[in-house]
């Protein structure tokens, strides 16, 4: 007993100086970017003298008003839907594919993972080149200029500099939605594939035996046996589109009438280049609060699962 | 015995640093790239020859218009850690930021005492004042409202003379247009350049005295020729380049040197853009005011200023006084491509384009540029932006005009 309690002093005194770390540069930080977000700290000269008036939710309403935030909140939305739907189905397609172990799937497996070394921001320019419209249709770009080599001069299309949209959803998102799922799919790839290597192969076999077609093998067995795996990476894929930046950003900035525009760019360009503070911080709250919606039920989900385990 | 040794080891460094720091000179910037990295470090030397025990740090921070270095000056500046001097540009980035906080020295005194005063022109002297003090020492100037041309395309298309009205631009526009050649590139992927575009129809509608009047309150925002500025910029846009918004200023500076474009507004440092590409002034590639806008100079200038309780006062004082001669102006613009802000250079220094520049420089009236911060506080800019980012693709008049006026309004340049 003492030996236990000695060894979880000492693991204690290991893990304290990152408990102090992340304390002030994580809780601390959040505590002062709600504080900051609810005073009149809209210029630096104001910042500067430190005197702090509480202005209540004024600059959430005054941000919920804006115009340009409100696109970024159908943006996000967008985005987040497709982006989730588009990672996780050609994901489980690409795991399925590797799975039935045919020739040369791992060569596959380690190409398709690829993409998850380079950085959004990397990403983004080299997907920026490829879908440049250029000046179409006489002097195509990137895809546009593949679509007229080929005779399909149809296809051309303006791209992420297009400013049609379908209702609320701005069509330019749709080259950045297919550049962030190249992006992560692989990833999710992985994710499956791990799931599917871990269902014993009896109840495969068994299943077979009654006379279970492939599909109905899928749907009924392995999809059920899926499903943690598939909450974890709508977790994972859900915290990556609401804060979205880098990709975005090298990719299209905010786009003519900020078809493109995200949360977090609005963010960046209110503290940074204009100097307004508090607006830049209420910004920065309502997407911590948007995250927070989805990572804290899975945490308390998870958590109650460890106690009971 | 170890902590002995540490003990002094340690003891011996804090001496050094103290002896150490007492003459270095601390030189703050964003000039990291291209011909700026080695203007500065020209400067330098040149410093270091008349004050060899000066050790000069250089503080530079790399990122485009210096969008990084402005963050972690504003840090260092609110954590009272300021550089004994910095980059800044001539106007209202200088002073609403970090004049009007109390943050900078007046330097009006020492301009007179080391007889240099009356050196700048006296347009500049108001632009990096506040309250009749001048608080920076301009060391170039870019002139932002010229439009260079591809002369292949205009001698083919049977053009002769320059365009000096919106007029006779326009007639150039559609010939190159009915020819298949792009009339007007523009690269606003980072919003910025469809602002200065913006900003120039403007002096060129108000006029010179009118346009500076938006800022000093002699004009108002609330004014015909803001709706006018705007008319003529809708006119303009089906002459642009489909895919602007795809591209950023050194693409749009592209389509005139591949020979797809006719005309690209932009400021002075397309020219050495041009330069390094291969491209010889006045041969390959033309360039005028912006119509209407040849009796007016859109001035944009780095300057340098002291910090209050810089560390090293004594030694940015002698920094001072060394970037105001004519001497270090003429080592530094000609390799950073940009014109003294001292109106008695040596010409011979500079190129065909640097000198015709230089000439206006010293005749027409010097208006500050907004989108370059010397106009207008960084808020302005920023809604200003947005405002055009709309209006390119919604192209409404009154929606634009309103945005523009409520952001006056909060700046408190609409008074009535």
């Amino acid at each position: 007993m003492s030996v236990q309690r000695r060894k979880s002093k000492i693991g204690f005194f290991i893990i304290l100086p990152s408990l102090i770390l992340i304390g002030i540069f994580v809780y601390y930080f959040i505590f002062w970017t709600i504080r900051t977000s609810f005073s009149d700290w809209n210029s630096f000269s104001k910042l500067l003298r430190g005197i702090y008036n509480f202005v209540g939710f004024r600059n959430y309403q005054r941000i919920f008003l804006d115009q340009r935030f409100q696109t970024d909140l159908w943006n996000t939305l967008f985005f987040t839907l497709f982006f989730i739907a588009g990672s996780i189905g050609l994901g489980l397609f690409l795991a399925n594919i590797i799975d039935k172990g045919l020739k040369g799937s791992r060569f596959f497996q380690s190409l398709f993972l690829f993409p998850m070394a380079i950085a959004f921001v990397v990403t983004g320019t080299v997907w920026s080149w490829i879908f440049a419209p250029g000046n179409i249709p006489k002097d195509p770009q990137g895809i546009n200029l593949l679509f007229k080599n080929i005779g399909l001069e149809k296809l051309q299309w303006l791209w992420y500099t297009s400013s049609e949209s379908i209702g609320h959803f701005n069509l330019a998102l749709i080259p950045v939605i297919i550049a962030a799922i190249w992006q992560m799919s692989g990833y999710i790839m992985a994710m499956y594939l791990a799931g599917l290597k871990a269902i014993p192969n009896e109840i495969l076999e068994a299943a077979r035996v009654d006379g279970a077609n492939e599909r109905y093998i899928f749907w009924k067995i392995k999809m059920p046996l899926l499903k943690p795996i598939t909450l974890s990476t709508m977790i994972v894929l859900g915290h990556v589109s609401l804060k979205i930046f880098d990709l975005i950003y090298a990719m299209t900035g905010s786009g003519p009438n900020n078809v493109t525009d995200v949360p977090a760019i609005y963010m960046f360009e209110l503290t940074f280049r204009s100097n307004r503070y508090a607006l830049g911080s209420a910004i920065s709250v309502i997407m911590l609060l948007m995250v927070a919606v989805i990572i804290i039920p899975y945490l308390y989900s998870s958590l109650r699962k460890g106690v009971s385990s | 015995m170890k902590k002995l040794t540490l003990g002094l080891i340690t003891i011996l460094l804090v001496i050094s640093s103290v002896f150490a720091a007492s003459n270095d000179l601390e030189i703050f910037s964003w000039w990291t790239g291209g011909g700026e990295e080695e203007g500065l470090l020209a400067l330098f030397a040149k410093f270091n020859q008349y004050y060899p025990n000066i050790n000069i740090i250089n503080a530079a921070v790399a990122g485009g218009a210096g969008t990084n270095a402005k963050a972690v000056l504003k840090t260092r500046m609110l954590g009272g850690n300021p550089p004994d001097s910095f980059q800044v540009h001539a106007g209202m980035e200088l002073t609403d930021t970090y004049v009007i906080p109390g943050l900078m020295e007046p330097l009006t005194n020492y301009l007179r005492e080391w007889g240099v005063y009356d050196k700048f022109p006296k347009d500049v002297m108001e632009i990096v004042s506040y309250q009749g003090e001048v608080y920076s020492i301009p060391v170039n100037v870019h002139r932002g409202n010229v439009v260079f041309y591809n002369k292949k395309i205009f001698r083919e298309l049977g053009l002769t003379k320059e365009p000096t009205t919106w007029a006779e631009f326009f007639a150039a526009m559609k010939k190159a247009q009915e020819a298949g050649y792009i009339p007007l590139a523009l690269g606003d992927k980072n919003k910025w350049t469809l602002t200065h575009l913006f900003e120039n129809i403007m002096l060129s509608v108000f006029g010179p005295e009118g346009y500076k009047g938006l800022f000093n309150g002699k004009t108002s925002f609330d004014s015909p020729e803001l709706e006018m500025s705007l008319v003529l910029l809708e006119r303009l846009i089906p002459y642009f380049n489909r895919d602007h918004s795809a591209l950023t200023w050194q693409d749009a500076g592209r389509l005139v040197f591949e020979g797809k474009a006719l005309f690209n507004v932009m400021g002075d440092w397309e020219e050495g853009y041009f330069k390094t590409l291969g491209w010889k002034p006045g041969v390959d590639f033309g360039w005028f005011a912006v119509p209407g806008t040849d009796n007016a100079f859109m001035f944009i200038s780095d300057t340098f200023g002291l910090p209050k309780g810089a560390p090293h006062r004594d030694n940015a004082l002698k920094w001072l006084k060394f970037i105001a001669t004519k001497e270090a102006q003429d080592i530094f613009n000609p390799i950073k491509g940009s014109i003294p802000a001292r109106i008695d250079a040596d010409k011979s220094r500079y190129d065909v384009y640097l000198t015709w520049s230089m000439n206006d420089f010293a005749t027409v009236a010097v208006v500050p540029s907004i989108i370059h911060g010397s106009a207008a506080p960084e808020g302005f800019v920023t809604t200003l932006n947005d405002a055009l980012n709309r209006f390119i693709v919604k192209k409404n008049i009154s929606n634009t005009l309103r945005d523009i006026m409520w952001a006056a309004e909060d700046q408190g340049y609409l008074t009535e």
